[in-house]
């Protein structure tokens, strides 16, 4: 928990800002967060969940289906053998990063903005990672057999090949589920002991009692909290550089031009720090409307995550320079003629919508009147959730449509179903999104109370706390 | 002064951190040491007013890690290059850099686990009952208010504490009483987590028990499109072949793997006790001369002639340029000389099929039958190079 230290002994003029508006207190903040699981949430929930429920149960149909039929049902075929399920994959993953970006580096950079939308992140982190996790599962041809990934003592007596980026994948992929699982749970923690402490119905009073543990906000407790906190922010901001990394690996220590690039890792790292602040904007502005939380979730918030867009999409956009600098600069035909092949190529259409949406449109955030508003931020980042998908078509698709054999090159078409198990995880990610929403802690309260500045021994104020 | 072990403790609440860390502050100089605060959110100072010492919670993360990276280099370095170790893409069995990734995640997840499970188990949970939840101002300490207790355990409890207390600017001053009885998770709720324990060891037990032993019932199908598939198998019958067999036989002249005849007379010119093959193992025929001088002329003639005697033009090209220091050359044997004469067919077979000094073995080039032929056909050149001086 970041304290302003000594912020409010400052003169007026270089005293850090109010991150939270309204004149708001302890007592008004516990009662916004906590009111979003107490009551009765806005019908547009009621919609919204219906919609995604639905769009769930048709993903659940669509996976019967692909485990009775095989998955022959997509369009993956030789020599594109990945195909959608593996951008979806990156996809996904990709979009989970922010979340522990702003929960841990945030963090540990003592940015306390951050306080407002991080459990709002760490949620979507979560929810992506699920998803994430589903399309190679399901991309392995005998998903019951999945398991096999794991080194699992078996009555065959192997082991998985750990020299494959793949398996590297599994590990990273996993541990950095379990580990934003933990930082969520342990973050919530005292959240949820608020809520069971306000419960008044017997039911939610339990559930909510289960899960807090029993904290009772005891200051021994608190000083090993904290600093457990503290080490599992330090712990999961090299996790998910590493995991990133480790995805573009499964790329990159691949031999096919277009993938077997150095400045994979880097680039795939800001381009989930891209795709994941883009996906916060798209949850965080209708969910700050639905449930009222625009004291907390200020446009200061909003505005802090359009710059960093702004400056992820020129890293991207660097990026895709420098791999046709370096396809030029080696001297490497087969190099040059993926990256030409890209650009002007069969798939062209699809490089050019990445490029529009990852690299022209957020430039529009130089200007401020841009940043500030909510309709253009909304766009803008729903542009980028296409731009970054194509990013990882394009990136998967191009290379081994074209891969060394000219013969057995091949025009790579998706199917319905290709289409519909992709739907399908959105409404997986947003039925779990919308339960977060409506029946846990939705902000941490516990550090939006530190960020007020009479949390902190000598502000002494006058009893302005409301009863 | 004496513990009282009728009391929890006092509960005093205060409305501000300020005087919550001051009082945090007396109640520590006044010589308690059982004594707590509880908050909202972590009071930053109150560490330092409580004398609450540094936790080793960083310690047993830094032990976890260790674990973990260990385990993680061990258990690549086990797996793949002691207990199945098997080559891929030439790649080292067991390389460092490669185990990097894996060694690495496995640090940070037992570190994790390390936080979070040390956490909670040196702050005593879970716990789900509490006697200050019997209080019910205390439902405030998870939203806005601040509250300090000493319990009555504290050597120094006695009758006046609480008054001492309550002069410290709380706002509310609380006895809270020793529940007759500890409470925890209701009974019903108690009962259930058994038994969902109980039932989610279950397909653990069945998993281990069928592992273990034998069955004759047969395997149940869940996915019927993966486990019968719209392809022949072994020994199955089909409707597009006269033979109505799904099975082809092999085409004429296969050799099955480990069943090539490498020991006979015929493919090795020797018999089974090691002598050469007096005769000739295949059917010697005209026709098996003209092969004989076909593949001779083609094969053999180059270097021996096609009179057998060695006079070729290589040969005499080499010998040119030896004369000229420019090479080295031992000339080819001359086929009709009594060394060869003396050879059994065997032994000529042979010598093709192996190579003799610098000549090279023909085995690739020449089938079996073609070098029992050639050998045929020197047989008839030796004769037609003898004639003359014995006809004389």
């Amino acid at each position: 928990m970041a304290s302003p230290a000594g912020a409010h002994d400052l003169p007026e003029a270089i005293r850090p800002p109010n991150l939270i508006q309204g004149g708001e207190d302890f007592s008004s903040i516990t009662n916004t967060v906590a009111r979003v699981a107490e009551y009765k949430p806005p019908r547009g929930w009621y919609i919204a969940f219906g919609v995604s429920v639905s769009i769930l149960g048709m993903l659940l149909v669509m996976l019967g289906y692909l485990f009775w039929e095989g998955i022959g049902i997509w369009g993956n075929n030789q020599p594109v053998a990945w195909g959608w399920p593996i951008v979806n994959f990156v996809f996904w993953v990709g979009i989970g990063h922010a979340g522990t970006l702003i929960s841990a580096v945030l963090f540990l950079f003592r940015q306390q903005w951050r306080t407002s939308i991080n459990r709002f992140a760490e949620a979507m982190t979560i929810f992506a990672v699920m998803c994430a996790g589903l399309f190679p599962a399901i991309h392995v041809g005998r998903p019951w057999l999945a398991y096999w990934l794991f080194p699992i003592p078996n009555q065959m007596s192997m082991w998985p090949n750990f020299r494959s980026p793949l398996l590297w994948d599994v590990f990273a992929v996993s541990t950095y589920a379990t580990v934003s699982a933990l930082f969520w749970f342990m973050g919530m923690i005292p959240d949820l002991a608020t809520l069971r402490d306000r419960a008044t119905k017997k039911l939610p009073r339990l559930l909510y009692g289960i899960f807090a543990l029993g904290w009772t906000g005891s200051n021994r407790a608190w000083h090993r909290y904290e600093r457990a906190y503290l080490l599992l922010a330090a712990l999961a901001t090299p996790l998910v550089l590493s995991v990133h990394s480790v995805v573009s690996f499964d790329f990159a220590v691949a031999q096919l031009p277009g993938w077997h690039t150095t400045i994979f890792p880097p680039y795939f790292v800001a381009g989930a720090i891209f795709s994941g602040f883009a996906m916060v904007i798209t949850l965080m502005v209708p969910a700050r409307q639905f449930f009222g939380l625009k004291n907390l979730v200020t446009m200061r918030h909003l505005e802090n995550m359009c710059k960093v867009i702004m400056a992820t999409s020129m890293m991207v956009g660097y990026a895709y320079a420098a791999e046709f600098f370096i396809a030029w600069y080696s001297g490497n035909q087969y190099e040059g003629f993926v990256f030409v092949n890209r650009a002007l190529g069969n798939y062209a259409w699809a490089y050019w919508t990445m490029v529009t949406c990852n690299v022209i449109l957020p430039q529009i955030f130089w200007f401020k009147k841009m940043r500030t508003n909510l309709v253009v931020m909304f766009i803008i980042a729903a542009f980028v959730n296409v731009g970054m998908w194509f990013e990882r078509f394009v990136i998967t698709v191009t290379s081994s449509s074209r891969d060394f054999l000219p013969s057995s090159w091949h025009y790579f078409t998706p199917t319905l179903f290709d289409a519909l198990v992709f739907l399908g995880s959105f409404g997986l990610f947003f039925t779990f999104f919308l339960l977060f929403c409506r029946f846990l802690p939705t902000v941490a309260m516990a550090e939006v109370k530190l960020v007020l500045p009479e949390a902190h021994p000598g502000h002494r104020h006058h009893g302005e706390e409301g009863e | 002064m004496t513990a009282d072990a009728r009391l929890y403790g006092v509960l005093a609440e205060f409305d501000n951190v300020d005087d919550l860390v001051d009082a945090a502050k007396q109640v520590r100089e006044a010589g308690y040491t059982r004594f707590d605060a509880h908050t909202p959110f972590p009071v930053h100072g109150l560490d330092d007013a409580m004398g609450v010492r540094p936790t080793i919670l960083p310690w047993i993360v830094l032990a976890a890690g260790l674990v973990g990276l260990s385990s993680g280099f061990l258990m690549q370095w086990w797996m793949n290059d002691v207990d199945y170790s098997y080559a891929i893409s030439g790649k080292p069995m067991f390389g460092l850099p490669g185990a990097v990734p894996v060694a690495y995640e496995l640090t940070i997840l037992l570190a994790s686990f390390g936080a979070f499970v040390g956490m909670l188990a040196l702050n005593n949970l879970p716990k789900w009952f509490h006697p200050l939840f019997r209080v019910e101002r205390f439902s405030r300490a998870t939203s806005d208010r601040f509250y300090l207790v000493i319990e009555g355990r504290d050597p120094n409890f006695g009758p006046r504490t609480s008054d001492w207390l309550g002069g410290l600017g709380c706002t509310a001053l609380e006895a809270v009483p020793m529940p007759d009885e500890p409470e925890g998770l209701p009974r019903p709720l108690k009962g259930l987590a058994w038994v969902m324990t109980s039932l989610a060891l279950l397909p653990v037990a069945m998993i281990a028990n069928a592992r273990f032993s034998e069955s004759s019932t047969p395997q149940i199908h869940l996915v019927g499109n993966m486990d019968f598939q719209e392809k022949y198998k072994a020994q199955q019958t089909s409707q597009l072949f006269a033979d109505g067999r799904a099975m082809r036989p092999d085409s004429a002249g296969t050799v099955a793997r480990g069943e090539l005849d490498i020991s006979s007379p015929q493919v090795t010119g020797r018999n089974a006790d090691g002598s050469y093959v007096a005769g000739f193992p295949v059917a010697v025929d005209a026709g098996l001369m003209a092969r004989g001088r076909e593949r001779f002329d083609i094969y053999c003639a180059t270097c021996h002639g096609l009179n057998g005697k060695g006079d070729s033009v290589v040969s005499r090209r080499a010998l040119a340029l030896q004369e000229q220091g420019k090479a080295a050359w031992t000339p080819p044997t001359d086929l009709t000389s009594q060394v060869v004469l003396d050879q059994p067919p065997g032994q000529i077979f042979e010598t093709i099929t192996l190579g003799k000094n610098n000549m090279p073995s023909y085995a690739q080039q020449l089938r079996p039958r073609d070098r029992w032929a050639i050998a045929l056909y020197m047989e008839a050149l030796q004769s037609a190079q003898a004639a003359p001086s014995e006809d004389e």
